[in-house]
């Protein structure tokens, strides 16, 4: 378990003094993956070198299951650095090694013996889908195998934290999905904590269960990764979160409001999303209904659809259709009336 | 005939120039000549490499926030090696040799002869040999320091098992652009009796109008420096995986 308390990074250069994290409060459990999102100067990567000690805190406190990083220092810090692994938007690779040897790296600094190694790196290189590149050198390798050999390094030492800074961000799509996926895997048969610093929404989408959006060197929100898309309590949310939304038309907008009647964001949470609720609200309430736009995405597992309809029919009948839908699923909002 | 007559006439001239008494003549002035030069640019290119190495990576450390907690100390250690690098690299090569003379009587208890020149060239290339140490390092990716860092290995670690190994390459050809450097120093080393190939085209060549002498120096100077060269581009390549 991570628990940042107050944390405050002040960096000096020539003379001016730049916040860039401003009291942080954050709690990350073991086994989750833990996402921090925020646009660029928000302070994201100035947290990720104050966890990694990279960086040195200016004040604060940061307890890795109960030891206060902030109070270390010397060969203790180093093996506090031991409990965690990095992984990097840009691989960081030893270019002049081969992929054994950059994965054998860690665990030689960890002093763990040579037959040990030996056998842990095969079983991670079989675990990245890398046996066949052991002796290849990081120059001959794609993109998306450099940072496997980067994710594959980040947990040789076993850590119990691996943190991915950007770890996607310099990858083209496709092969962001299958480093995602791997993490993913990772995270569910090792049960190691991953911390995601990001600035893409779906990176957060595709994996994250803890979401903490960042604005300024502080968490402005934090919370699960469905409630925060359903629910955002800030403008900076909504905005991150507005890629898994959906947005009406404008045209498709004005010309339904031409006619009576009134327009509906149903958003649907859980393994009932695909329930047939159109269909009762129309053979129950003698209402007619006019679907505007949809979809349906699967996030941590969970599927949440999205809908947009039009309702129309008399007052009362509207009335009592939206009161039904505002009972019987998550979230209904009025766009229009 | 004619040839015979030539030579038999001229003899304190010189002599002719691929007959077998004028390569000996040469040969028994340029080869103890090469010897002294290899002599002093092998002693001195190892202990420059070992100490401006050395050098090379307190400046880098001292000016390194990730691999070493920056404060009051380093800054100074950093601020007055390099004034010290500095005005090493900028002492005129002649100037220094005569100047470095306690020193090296103290190393090699003479500031004469082969030897003593070896010891003034390694203190003329070792601020040079530093500075191009630490512009190596300073060439490597900042992401790779941290991802050793961040494993937890100590600073030797770091040092060894990073530093060094991932700029192998560049550090080689750095160390032989020092190399070749020092050839064309050894040249001034007969200031103080050194001898070497620079010395016997300056004595022969040049003040007694030897002109044979004068390009067999260049001759096997230029050997030299293309030998040296070449193998330290091959071994650039092939420790060059990147």
């Amino acid at each position: 378990m991570i628990d940042i308390k107050n944390l405050h990074k002040t960096y000096v250069s020539d003379g001016q003094k730049v916040e860039a994290l401003k009291g942080l409060d954050v709690r990350i459990e073991s086994g989750e993956i833990f996402g921090f999102i925020g646009l660029s100067g928000a302070g994201k990567t100035s947290l990720v070198r104050c966890i990694s000690t990279l960086e040195s805190v200016t004040d604060g406190e940061i307890f890795i299951d109960g030891v206060d990083l902030t109070k270390q220092k010397g060969s203790d810090l180093r093996a506090l650095r031991k409990k965690f692994g990095l992984v990097f938007q840009h691989f960081n690779l030893l270019m002049n090694s081969t992929v054994y040897k950059n994965v054998e790296f860690p665990m030689k600094i960890a002093k763990i013996p040579k037959h040990v190694r030996h056998k842990r790196i095969l079983e991670l290189l079989e675990l990245v889908g890398l046996s066949d590149k052991s002796d290849a050198y990081p120059a001959r390798l794609s993109g998306g195998q450099k940072q496997r050999v980067g994710i594959a390094r980040a947990l040789a030492a076993d850590p119990k934290f691996v943190i991915c800074d950007e770890a996607t961000s310099a990858l083209d799509p496709a092969t962001t999905m299958s480093i995602l996926h791997l993490i993913k895997d990772i995270n569910k048969k090792m049960g190691v904590t991953f911390i995601v610093i990001t600035h893409e929404m779906h990176v957060i989408k595709e994996i994250c269960t803890k979401v903490a959006i960042m604005e300024d060197g502080k968490i402005i929100e934090h919370g699960d990764v469905i409630d925060m898309l359903v629910w955002p309590k800030t403008e900076t949310a909504r905005q991150f979160f507005k890629t898994a939304d959906i947005n009406l038309n404008h045209a498709a907008y004005e010309i339904s409001r031409q006619t009576p009647g009134k327009i509906i964001k149903a958003t649907f949470i859980g393994n009932n999303a695909p329930d047939p609720y159109i269909c009762t609200v129309i053979k129950r309430f003698d209402v007619d209904v006019a679907i505007l736009g949809g979809h349906i995405q699967e996030i941590n597992e969970t599927i949440i659809g999205i809908l947009i309809i039009k309702i129309s029919g008399s007052d009362d009948a509207v009335e009592a259709a939206i009161a039904y839908l505002n009972e019987t699923i998550e979230k209904t909002e009025v766009i229009s009336a | 005939m004619l040839r015979f007559v030539r030579s038999a006439n001229v003899k304190t001239m010189q002599p002719e120039l691929f007959s077998a008494e004028h390569i000996e003549e040469l040969w028994q002035i340029l080869w103890p000549a090469t010897l002294d030069t290899l002599y002093m640019v092998g002693y001195s290119s190892l202990f420059s490499i070992i100490f401006g190495t050395l050098i090379g990576i307190i400046l880098f450390i001292t000016s390194n926030e990730v691999l070493c907690k920056q404060n009051i100390f380093t800054s100074i250690t950093n601020k007055v090696l390099g004034l010290i690098v500095n005005i090493g690299r900028s002492i005129p090569f002649i100037i220094l040799i005569i100047a470095a003379a306690p020193l090296t009587r103290l190393i090699v208890g003479t500031f004469i002869g082969t030897e003593a020149a070896a010891v003034s060239l390694t203190i003329a290339a070792i601020p040079f040999v530093a500075r191009l140490t630490e512009s190596t390092f300073a060439g490597l990716d900042k992401g790779v320091i941290e991802a050793s860092v961040a494993c937890g290995a100590s600073l030797p670690q770091t040092i060894f098992k990073v530093l060094i190994p991932e700029t192998l390459p560049v550090l080689i050809l750095n160390y032989t652009v020092a190399i070749v450097n020092l050839i064309g120093f050894s040249a001034m080393a007969g200031v103080i009796g050194g001898g070497g190939l620079g010395d016997v085209a300056l004595r022969f060549g040049l003040q007694r109008f030897r002109t044979d002498m004068l390009f067999g120096t260049v001759i096997l100077l230029v050997l030299i420096v293309q030998i040296f060269q070449i193998a330290g581009n091959f071994l650039a390549k092939i420790t060059d995986k990147r």
